[in-house]
């Protein structure tokens, strides 16, 4: 039976080892085909944005590792409009993330979703486990 | 007396921002570092904490700005450092203090 997973991001990169980790179980999780979501909420927005560039701090950019998500069938991507907001940030500071929809002669779609924060919360409420990073 | 103050947790995860900016005093500097970095940036809801501080000299970390994405969204009058400028700011002030 496929369940409703989705997982949950709240950190920002590179200051703790959350978001990497997380990213490492989605991928590990897209394997065993069931319905994934990802949540982006706080500080966890900024995963997701533009012109990362780690190579002065010597820890891995797993960054552009979000743009192939689609390729995982991970293409449900939500992201908080009122944390995108808190931060001084807009839609456009965040990286394009497509999928490519068999269905419909492989025509690339977006994968994020801005949601508010009731929107979310209804999103949540669907799901059958929800993972916390 | 002078201090250099590091902060490097985000300031919308946890208030170590503002109880630093509470206890710096006039004459030192807030050096933002690793998620602290996060607070230099414009238009967010804490950009006003530092446009409404004066006296207190405000650098950031280039290579922890660089690594988020963040270089050219820095308010206005924030000092961007690298490593060894941090080290010649530990030397210019009296003491550390890590705001953890």
């Amino acid at each position: 039976m496929v369940k409703k997973f989705m997982y949950i991001n709240r950190k920002a990169p590179y200051g703790t080892i959350y978001a990497l980790e997380s990213l490492e179980v989605v991928l590990i999780g897209a394997a065993f085909d069931q319905d994934v979501s990802l949540a982006f909420i706080g500080d966890g927005v900024y995963q997701l944005t533009k012109g990362q560039d780690t190579k002065a701090i010597g820890q891995k950019n797993f960054s552009t590792v979000y743009m192939a998500l689609g390729d995982y069938d991970v293409n449900k991507i939500y992201v908080e409009k009122e944390s995108l907001e808190e931060r001084g940030l807009t839609l456009d500071d965040l990286q394009h993330l497509v999928w490519e929809d068999e269905d419909e002669d492989w025509a690339e779609k977006d994968s994020i979703r801005l949601v508010s924060r009731a929107e979310l919360s209804d999103v949540l409420d669907e799901q059958d486990v929800l993972l916390s990073f | 007396m002078s201090l250099l103050h590091t902060v490097n947790k985000s300031p919308f995860e946890s208030n170590t921002f503002d109880a630093c900016l509470g206890l710096a005093k006039s004459g030192s500097t807030i050096l933002l570092i690793e998620d602290g970095v996060y607070a230099a940036t414009t238009g967010n809801s804490v950009a006003d904490k530092i446009k409404n501080t004066t006296g207190i000299n405000f650098c950031v970390l280039g290579p922890d700005a660089q690594a988020r994405g963040i270089q050219g969204k820095l308010a206005e009058g924030i000092k961007v450092v690298d490593y060894e400028g941090f080290v010649d700011l530990v030397a210019e002030h009296d003491a550390v203090q890590a705001w953890l």
